[in-house]
């Protein structure tokens, strides 16, 4: 059976640096950082004590009050974020089977903020449970493709994927294979995330995971310098309209890019902590590029995982220079993270959307917050310090990676005008 | 209007999203109001909470209107 071909028709975003897709971009080619200091709860005691929030957030902009309140954040920024894609895709328009359309979201957490409060207020009473019946819809993680579906009518494949960090490259990567197997036509793909509550900011920094530059937030977040402590957390969501290649030619729809291939493998090493030697991250970069069938030097751009901490960036970048040579002083390599903070299970899809949107603009977007070389790394590799760069994008590749050692790699192709 | 029925009135507006108008003493939850099967166990339990009463699954099943509630409530708030 000969695979079928898959290319994205709709985007949307709801981001720290942006509240639309094109807002997004605009964000990321200007270099803006989204961190500020957390203003979702008192965080005084808290060793960190910033993150990247979405901006002046408020649901009742989006979501009639009754409709928004059974929602978490997560799913409210899944569907905003899906919204928007599905218009751009226009699959609201006759003629398309809405049988024949799923949704494959992606989230590493899910409720976090519904699971908190419900919490506090069983610990805060007298023993008497009495906990809301939409606690657990709200909490679960595929409430997010649920109701996307519920919105929308989509009557295809529906189910959330968690991976932690590499949540939403496995969802993009999934809704590909139901495309490509004929299972389905196109597919509603994306992730979301809002871990920026108490348990979420406290977890984080249990684990040493977190940069606590708390006198410069925006600063806080520099992959690849020698300054670097660690990720700033950030929340939001990005959606992909995957669709079969004549499926959308058929409709004239507008084409961003093709999803050409994708990659997974497992560290096998250590729950939370990065195989310092790189190995999954190796492998997962060759499984991608023999997926999507292609060269090493055929790669223009990867947009790494890059979160900012000490052993990971330094693990990614060796991986890198493993798999692609020579020609890895050819890449643009950036970490978007710089600007956007790290979204966890939304990472993959709104680094996905970024990287088509390089392709797009013909514009690498940058690594912020360069100041100090690391000598660990080698100073030939291009690393978009500081600007964005001009550059043909062709092929773009986005790498994630996920506590539990889950290593997930997409590349994208421009279509040929 | 007791203050009872201020508060069931002011909980129902809250919850379901609904207009005070139209929270008249006859509405039923679900034919009138919009509720669904999780909307009506949410509002159980807010009466419960702001009364501080337990109203017994098979006592919350003959509760489907806003009359039914102000009635129940001003029976057995403490």
């Amino acid at each position: 059976m000969s695979l079928r071909r898959v290319v994205v028709t709709g985007l949307g975003a709801i981001t720290p640096v942006g509240k639309t897709a094109p807002a997004y971009w605009e964000g990321l080619a200007a270099g803006r950082s989204g961190a500020a200091p957390i203003t979702r709860f008192d965080a005084s005691k808290f060793k960190t004590r910033f993150a990247c929030e979405v901006k002046d957030y408020n649901p009742d902009d989006y979501f009639e009050r009754k409709e928004g309140r059974k929602m978490d954040i997560f799913t409210q920024f899944a569907l905003i974020a899906a919204n928007e894609a599905i218009a751009d895709a226009n699959l609201a328009a006759e003629g398309i089977d809405k049988d024949r359309v799923g949704v494959i979201w992606g989230s590493g957490i899910g409720g976090l903020t519904s699971l908190q409060a419900e919490c506090i207020a069983f610990a805060h009473g007298d023993g008497t449970p009495r906990f809301n019946p939409f606690f657990i819809p709200k909490m679960i993680a595929d409430s997010a493709s649920g109701n996307i579906s519920i919105r929308h009518k989509f009557r295809g494949p529906n189910f959330v994927t968690t991976s932690a960090c590499a949540s939403s490259s496995d969802s993009i990567i999934s809704a590909y294979n139901y495309i490509r197997l004929n299972m389905a036509d196109v597919m509603v793909t994306g992730g979301s995330e809002a871990a920026i509550t108490e348990s979420g900011v406290g977890g984080f920094n249990a684990l040493k995971a977190m940069s606590e530059r708390n006198d410069a937030p925006e600063q806080a977040s520099r992959p690849y310098d020698k300054e670097r402590d660690g990720f700033v957390l950030g929340e939001g969501a990005a959606s992909l309209i995957l669709e079969e290649y004549e499926h959308a030619k058929a409709r004239g729809a507008k084409i961003y890019a093709e999803l050409i291939g994708g990659g997974m493998s497992a560290d096998a090493y250590h729950i939370t902590a990065p195989d310092p030697e790189g190995n999954g991250v190796v492998l997962v970069m060759q499984n991608a590029l023999r997926d999507a069938g292609i060269r090493p030097e055929q790669v223009d751009y990867i947009n790494t995982h890059g979160t900012s901490t000490p052993l990971g960036d330094g693990a990614e970048v060796k991986a890198i220079q493993k798999v692609f040579g020579e020609h890895a002083y050819g890449l643009n390599i950036s970490s978007t993270k710089s600007m956007t903070g790290h979204l966890l299970g939304a990472a993959g899809a709104i680094e996905a959307v970024a990287c088509i949107m390089a392709m797009q603009h013909g514009v690498i977007p940058p690594t912020i917050n360069h100041v100090t070389d690391d000598p660990e790394l080698d100073p030939k590799l291009n690393f978009t310090f500081n600007e964005a760069q001009k550059r043909e994008v062709n092929v773009a590749m986005s790498n994630t990676f996920g506590f539990g050692g889950h290593n997930t790699s997409v590349i994208f192709r421009k279509l040929p005008a | 209007m007791s203050e009872i029925a201020e508060k069931v009135k002011a909980i129902i507006i809250d919850k379901l999203g609904v207009e005070a108008s139209e929270v008249t003493p006859e509405a039923s939850f679900t034919n009138d109001l919009g509720a669904d099967s999780l909307d009506t166990v949410e509002l159980i339990m807010e009466f419960e909470k702001e009364f501080n009463v337990s109203i017994p699954d098979d006592q919350a099943e003959n509760i489907g209107t806003v009359g039914q509630a102000i009635s129940y409530l001003e029976e057995h708030a403490k």
